[in-house]
């Protein structure tokens, strides 16, 4: 494998771990207000309390690693989406401190005011990343000079806007499943039954977002032709999803939460085959498309990042672990509880 | 108005907006984090549950505080693609790779351990939550260790050679450790983190003396306070140790900035002064209303008061960096240095009097002597980044052909207006919380619900 492939996988897993992890916290952001009462929102909001900013982290690396590792890809990408990236910028602004804030004070306009924040940033937060893998899959309109030659309402087409809806659906229905390993009593018996309308709301936009895709982007499937095992990973997405009412069916949400983590990976993978090799495809012409050939940096720069990423994955990973194990079991709100 | 709304302009007012605004949190995160570890380091030698208490009530202001620097952080890092993206393709080999180490190395270490350190009081040993805040402080500091190479590369670039010609020139790296041990790095790296513990020392010591004044918590502010002095009369020095190792260096490869720096407009045939004050005329190239010491620059840059120093008149015009505002931010962080310095020092010795905390007036500078590092922070940054100035990569790239080409002036203006009604109102609702825990005080976390 060379380097530029290995990046390439690389930025792929750190996508795919963004997705599951924060994936489960901005779920429950999205479904927040459906918590009844101030005690279930501190639930709420402490069931995700350790994790969602080493979640966030995955998505800071995965820009700083694309930076580094295809900087053309970086700033093509991150200049052309402008006014998109600012509101995602915004939206994760205004999530942090949400959580952060929200509990510091008692008045209750205070508490709604942070309670509908953090909801509609998670959601803005879940449907611009949509977007943003819409226009990914769709082509954008790029240059001779790899510069981004559209305009804010290029990006803002239909077929991304449905890639933006599946995500938030998906990322509810992984959010309720997760809430439901970790919250207690009559409020477990009532995310049990959003489990459903959340699992239904993603099935029915994932048929349609799969069926436009096949018919609009023939695109995503061109890697296929050559390399019919790719086909395995649209085989394993199916299982995963089809696998998630069973679990729960079966009451092990445990089992039902691996299964939309690996409907995830699955996804982000589909995206990657989809992709490859261009980072960035041209809506005007298939050579002007970015690669991971010409849009990377040096074959040094990507050698030293390989090392620094084998010297510090094992360390993140275990951080993880340690972390999601301290705080394992239901939560309980305590007195250093947000 | 066209000519002061192009989007340079408007692109360079939102970096220095939203860069300013994060570097109000990070440093404190910094010297906020090695207050944690002293305090809780104590409480695991002594056993003494007042410095439990101390720990317990910093970490909760610390929590807060952190929030704010990542929430704040993540428009630094996309920026430089969003605004500059052609500087982002041409030195993506090398800023990207200090980018992407300090979310490998630095972000998941801190981000992880701040759960066990801000949550886990009841679910880890007391020693596994002491090792949790030292990974903390260590994770925000090496957060400060990648940045200031990659600054510090676009200031003294090092380690690499260029490839392509005009439009698609771009740095290409040569030799990793001599890119990130660039001659300005280490020095620029303990400057700025010196500055960050003056931060978190003055910090702890404002709201510990609003405590005296007001009688209250005495003697969880009493001890909080001797520990940040001690800090800020160490810090303090190392500053002033710390920036003048670094001017040397300035003067040694960025000449035309230290000349900024020092107002020194003409290169003469005798030693530079060292101006206290002044303002500087870049028309009559000239410092007025300055007090200066004859020789003075010459005197601590080659100890030596009668050398030549080169002035601005050695460059051309077009490569001279803003003489006004950088002259101006660098006196304003040696005065507020010193002042730090000399106040720190008069503390101690009323301190050994025991006549510190009864002294009312002390305790009132105190409360607001926390502006003092804040601004030396921001002037010194300011300095730092303006006396590079034409430059965006020193001696490689002018500032305006690193801007993106494809994001208009409109575009960037929108997002200024979002940013700054965004962190209006997050400065002032950390405000708020900051006021209310403090209000509140260190015995909250007993009876708190």
């Amino acid at each position: 494998m060379d380097l530029n492939i290995f990046w390439f996988v690389t930025l792929g897993v750190l996508l795919a771990g963004y997705a599951v992890l924060d994936g489960f916290d901005l779920g429950v952001g999205i479904l927040h207000p459906l918590a009844k009462n101030d005690y279930e929102r501190r639930i709420f909001l402490n069931s995700i309390g350790p994790f969602w900013d080493g979640n966030e982290v995955w998505l800071v690396t995965f820009g700083g690693a694309l930076f580094a590792a295809f900087p053309d890809a970086y700033a093509t990408a991150f200049s052309g989406f402008y006014l998109p990236f600012m509101l995602l910028l915004c939206a994760l602004i205004f999530r942090a401190v949400s959580i952060e804030f929200r509990s510091k004070h008692e008045a209750k306009i205070w508490r709604k005011f942070w309670d509908w924040s953090f909801c509609g940033a998670s959601i803005l937060a879940t449907f611009l990343f949509g977007v943003a893998v819409g226009n990914c899959l769709n082509g954008i309109l790029v240059g001779s000079d790899k510069e981004y030659a559209g305009n804010v309402f290029n990006l803002l087409n239909f077929y991304s806007a449905v890639i933006g809806i599946l995500a938030v659906t998906t990322f509810a229905m992984h959010g309720s499943i997760y809430l439901y390993l970790k919250v207690e009593g009559d409020l477990k018996q009532r995310v049990h039954r959003w489990i459903w309308h959340t699992f239904g709301c993603f099935l029915v936009c994932y048929i349609f977002a799969t069926i436009y895709t096949l018919v609009s982007v023939p695109r995503a499937i061109h890697n296929f032709e050559h390399h019919p095992w790719l086909w395995g990973i649209v085989i394993i997405n199916v299982f995963a999803i089809g696998n998630i009412p069973r679990a729960v069916f079966l009451q092990r949400p445990g089992y039902a939460f691996l299964s939309s983590s690996l409907t995830l990976i699955a996804f982000t993978a589909l995206f990657g085959a989809a992709l490859f090799p261009n980072l960035i495809t041209s809506s005007l012409s298939p050579e002007f498309s970015l690669t991971i050939y010409n849009a990377s940096s040096s074959e040094k720069t990507l050698g030293i990042m390989q090392i620094i990423a084998f010297c510090g994955m094992p360390f993140v990973i275990s951080y993880t672990a340690i972390i999601y194990w301290v705080f394992r079991g239901k939560v309980k709100l305590g007195k250093f509880s947000y | 108005m066209e000519e002061i709304f192009t989007a340079l302009m408007l692109a360079r007012l939102q970096f220095a907006l939203t860069i300013m605004f994060h570097y109000l949190f990070p440093p404190l995160s910094i010297g906020l984090g090695l207050i944690l570890v002293i305090t809780e380091g104590v409480y695991l030698k002594t056993k003494n549950p007042l410095y439990e208490k101390i720990t317990k009530f910093w970490v909760k202001i610390f929590a807060a505080n952190f929030a704010m620097g990542v929430a704040s952080g993540i428009v630094m890092e996309f920026q430089f693609g969003t605004n500059w993206a052609t500087y982002s393709r041409f030195v993506g080999d090398i800023f990207g790779s200090a980018l992407a180490a300090e979310g490998i190395f630095a972000f998941f270490l801190e981000s992880g351990f701040l759960a066990i350190l801000v949550f886990g009081w009841d679910r880890v040993s007391p020693k596994m939550h002491f090792f949790s805040t030292l990974m903390v402080c260590l994770g925000s500091m090496f957060s400060a260790v990648w940045i200031i190479i990659a600054n510090a590369w676009m200031q003294t670039p090092a380690g690499y050679h260029i490839v392509g010609e005009g439009m698609h020139a771009k740095a290409v790296i040569d030799d990793f450790w001599v890119m990130v041990f660039n001659p300005s790095s280490m020095r620029m790296l303990f400057h700025a983190i010196i500055g960050c513990w003056l931060m978190g020392a003055f910090f702890i010591m404002s709201i510990s003396a609003w405590y005296v004044l007001k009688k209250k918590h005495l003697d969880v502010a009493k001890k909080s306070f001797v520990i940040g002095l001690i800090l800020a009369f160490i810090s303090s020095l190392a500053a002033a140790g710390s920036g003048h190792f670094l001017a040397e260096k300035v003067a040694e490869t960025q000449p035309a900035k230290l000349a900024a720096m020092e107002g020194h407009y003409i290169t003469g045939t005798e030693g530079a002064p060292l101006y206290l004050f002044g303002i500087p005329n870049s028309e009559r190239q000239t410092v007025e209303y300055g007090i200066k010491i004859p020789g003075g620059l010459s005197f601590l840059l080659y100890g030596d008061f009668k050398k030549t120093i080169a002035g601005l008149d050695q460059f051309k015009p077009e490569d001279r960096p803003p003489v006004g505002i950088t002259f101006q931010m660098y006196h304003l962080m040696i005065s507020l240095g010193t002042y730090m310095l000399l106040l720190t020092s008069i503390s101690l010795i009323l301190l050994k009097r025991n006549k510190l905390f009864e002294s009312k007036f002390m305790m009132k500078i105190y409360c607001i002597s926390v502006l003092a590092p804040v601004l030396a922070n921001q002037a010194g940054w300011i300095a730092t980044e303006t006396g590079r100035q034409p430059w965006i990569v020193y001696g490689l790239m002018r500032t305006p052909d690193g801007l993106s080409k494809s994001v208009k002036a409109n575009e960037i203006l929108t997002s200024i207006i979002m940013f700054t009604l965004i962190y209006i109102l997050l400065f002032l609702v950390w405000i708020f919380v900051i006021h209310n825990k403090v209000k509140h005080g260190p015995d909250e976390s007993l009876h708190e619900k």
